[in-house]
């Protein structure tokens, strides 16, 4: 038998998962169970939709309402499933060129609306399904297969469009601070409101091998000695931070919930149908 | 307590058949010559406790639509040309996953954004290979608006019964036109839901079809967790690589429509019986039609009509059956022939087969039509 | 819907529960376990010295493929 918590919430049957040796996910998809298992979720109300590309294989190794989408789409369905029946927890698993580039438009509106979804975006740098062609989290001159040469295109920061975008929650771990992830998806979780976590993934296989970035635990150390936490960064100075990116929580500002908005509407119209 | 007598426009008709065959939610993006579904469905439902979403585009219309499709509601969603062909990847979704859905596409002219404010029938083959793929079809095309109410309906019970899309073939000639209608008391509708698990959890494999082809579906939060996916999948809903599930699936997806067709399709004949001509014709191009074989069977000419209601699956056997018995089919359709290859397939070996076709966004006037068949007498 | 069979090989080493069939020897658990209580051999991990092991979970944590867990913890029954 598996550990206790994999028993729990995962089918186990159908492990181990696709996904390459050393490849950040199964991490980041245990933090977030662990996180269910925290809050203490009825598995039967919490529903798991992904799109399309590695991370989005993630909810079929999960025991819950799972939906598997198509590319981008993940969001949109996600709306549908949560407005229609508000008591679901709805957890969106995306990738970084899933949700940013052929999602770009469900994922700001998504944002917007400030509809109870809490999403977490798997951002491994490259497509990794497809081969690793450059994604918009591809960094400015690394290479992809479509990238020979160098990505000219400059990368989204997932975490500013989330916010600019106007989702309420906003945080970053990565697959090496998995805790970190597993507290913002908890927290993010209980945010009445449009959650986002973007949670840093290496993938050794595509990314890694391509920009020689080494293997699993290189890129695992990478994350350790690059991520500086918002308390820690606060008190460096720019030169300090440069090359360094942020992990916590990034954004807190609970507002009205879309789903709690409409219900609102229909409760004015009781009664009122001719 | 008597049925409403009401004076409304097809779009309208299509709303209130929705919502008479329990609609609860709908999600779309506006667009002519469809956006009054959108409108009166965002005044309607609220009243009556179901949800309506503006969503940022049409693909996340059909999106949402079918994800609350799961949670066991019934939904649907609307457009016209350029939408219908960003939903197609979503309308194939619907079909191998095996989500209900309701697509209702008031046709407008194109390609592109063509004509937005004028009728067409450009999108009948769309609707059967827009998707990409094998995969099963129903669509249905209503000619007034009184029928536009019934087969909105009928539409919602297809799409339970069968678990899948199914598409409504209106015409912005339907869509806009307004007619005076009886609308029928709830205890005169047959309602069909779609059929759930009554299994324990740990039995339900929810894509292992029934005698019917069609798999119990569970509502996501009713305790039966499963596993949903557009991939190749086998009877637990898991992904699979083998060829032998691929083929198993996707034959039966498409044999859900093809064995149970006699209950799919219907159609309409008026004046068969003794014709020497049949004018096959669909949506608002029949009603002209009609208007023609009063003209012509005064001029003495014995013409009838064959108005397919179920376009997709085509009622092949009784238009064959029809065709051996006439002179000449004629098939007036306001496009460059599309239903018309159907005709031809079916019955160039009984009949002869004359087009008649317009693309300049106007109706096809009962003239034109007299006058085709004169010409071919 | 869940079938409670599960493939695997687990071996019980007491402190740690390891299942080699899972491990596809990516050697994140081995690198940062803090005592060295943990190496690859063979492209899987095994357990150096199980004494070692202060069941400080960190390899559970970032198992790419839950092939490694903690086990009983020493102070329960």
């Amino acid at each position: 038998m598996p550990s206790q918590l994999v028993d729990k919430y995962f089918r186990a049957e159908d492990l181990p998962q696709i996904w390459c040796p050393g490849c950040g996910h199964g991490i980041i998809t245990r933090a977030i169970t662990v996180a269910i298992e925290q809050l203490g979720l009825e598995p039967d109300k919490v529903c798991v939709v992904s799109g399309i590309g590695c991370s989005s294989r993630a909810p079929g190794y999960l025991d819950f309402n799972t939906l598997h989408t198509t590319h981008g789409r993940a969001l949109a369905f996600a709306t549908g499933i949560k407005l229609a029946n508000p008591d679901l927890k709805v957890i969106v698993i995306m990738g970084d060129g899933d949700s940013t580039a052929i999602g770009g438009n469900h994922f700001i509106h998504a944002c917007r609306r400030n509809i109870d979804l809490t999403t977490i975006i798997f951002n491994n740098n490259i497509y990794g399904m497809t081969g690793g062609q450059y994604s918009p989290l591809t960094p400015k001159f690394d290479k992809g297969t479509t990238a020979p040469y160098g990505n000219i295109d400059r990368p989204f920061d997932i975490c500013d469009l989330a916010s600019g975008a106007g989702a309420t929650y906003v945080g970053r771990g990565t697959s090496y601070h998995a805790n970190v992830v597993t507290s913002l998806v908890k927290k993010g979780i209980m945010n009445d409101g449009f959650s986002l976590i973007e949670a840093i993934s290496g993938c050794p296989t595509y990314y890694g091998r391509k920009n020689k970035k080494g293997g699993p635990v290189d890129m695992m150390q990478w994350q350790k000695d690059n991520a500086v936490t918002v308390t820690a960064a606060a008190k460096m100075t720019p030169e300090q931070l440069e090359g360094k990116f942020l992990i916590g929580e990034l954004k807190n500002k609970p507002e009205p919930e879309y789903t709690k908005e409409y219900q609102k509407i229909i409760d004015n119209l009781k009664g009122s149908d001719i | 307590m008597s049925n409403k007598v009401r004076l409304m426009q097809g779009n309208e008709a299509c709303v209130e058949g929705a919502i008479a065959a329990g609609m609860k939610f709908y999600a779309g993006y506006p667009i002519t010559p469809s956006t009054e579904i959108a409108e009166i469905s965002a005044e309607r439902l609220p009243r009556i406790g179901g949800k309506f979403i503006q969503m940022e585009d049409e693909i996340a219309g059909i999106a949402a639509a079918i994800g609350a499709s799961l949670t066991g509601a019934k939904t649907m969603t609307a457009t016209s040309g350029p939408g219908f062909s960003l939903k197609q990847e979503n309308i194939g979704y619907a079909c191998i996953a095996e989500i209900p859905v309701v697509v209702v596409n008031v046709q407008r002219g194109g390609p592109s954004t063509g004509q937005p404010t004028s009728p067409a029938q450009g999108d009948m083959m769309q609707a059967k290979w827009g998707t990409h793929g094998d995969h099963p079809v129903i669509a249905l095309c209503p000619s007034s608006v009184r029928e536009t109410f019934d087969l909105t309906i009928r539409a919602f019970n297809l799409a339970e019964k069968y678990r899948m899309p199914v598409l409504l073939m209106m015409d912005e000639v339907i869509g806009h036109m307004r007619e005076k209608i009886e609308i029928p008391n709830a205890s005169e509708i047959e309602i069909v839901d779609r059929k759930r698990p009554s299994c324990p959890a740990e039995d339900y494999l929810p894509f292992k079809p029934e005698a019917n082809l069609v798999p119990l579906m569970a509502d996501f939060g009713a305790g039966y967790r499963y596993h949903v996916t557009g991939l190749v999948h086998d009877e637990t809903g898991f992904p699979s690589n083998s060829t032998d599930i691929a083929d198993k699936l996707i034959r039966r997806l498409v044999d859900k429509v093809e064995l149970n067709k006699e209950d799919i399709i219907t159609w309409e004949e008026e004046n068969t019986e003794d014709a020497d001509i049949i004018i096959f014709a669909y949506g608002c191009v029949a009603r002209a039609a009609k208007t023609a074989i009063k003209i012509l069977r005064e001029k003495g000419i014995k013409v009838g009509l064959f108005r397919p209601i179920t376009v997709w699956p085509f009622p092949e056997e009784r238009l064959i059956e029809l065709s051996k018995s006439v002179k000449t089919i004629i098939a007036p359709e306001m496009n460059l022939g599309q239903m018309v290859l159907e005709v031809e397939r079916l019955c160039n070996k009984h009949t002869k087969i004359e087009r008649l076709n317009k693309v300049n966004g106007e109706i096809i006037y009962p003239e034109e039509i007299v006058a085709k068949i004169e010409e071919v007498l | 819907m869940k079938n409670k069979s599960i493939k695997g090989n687990e071996v019980d080493h007491g402190k740690l529960i390891i299942n080699a069939d899972w491990c596809k020897g990516c050697g994140i658990c081995t690198a940062f376990c803090p005592t060295k209580a943990i190496e690859l051999k063979n492209e899987k991990v095994t357990v150096v010295d199980i004494d070692k092991c202060t069941q400080c979970g960190l390899c559970e944590l970032r198992c790419p493929d839950y092939a490694i867990y903690v086990g009983r913890k020493k102070n329960e029954q």
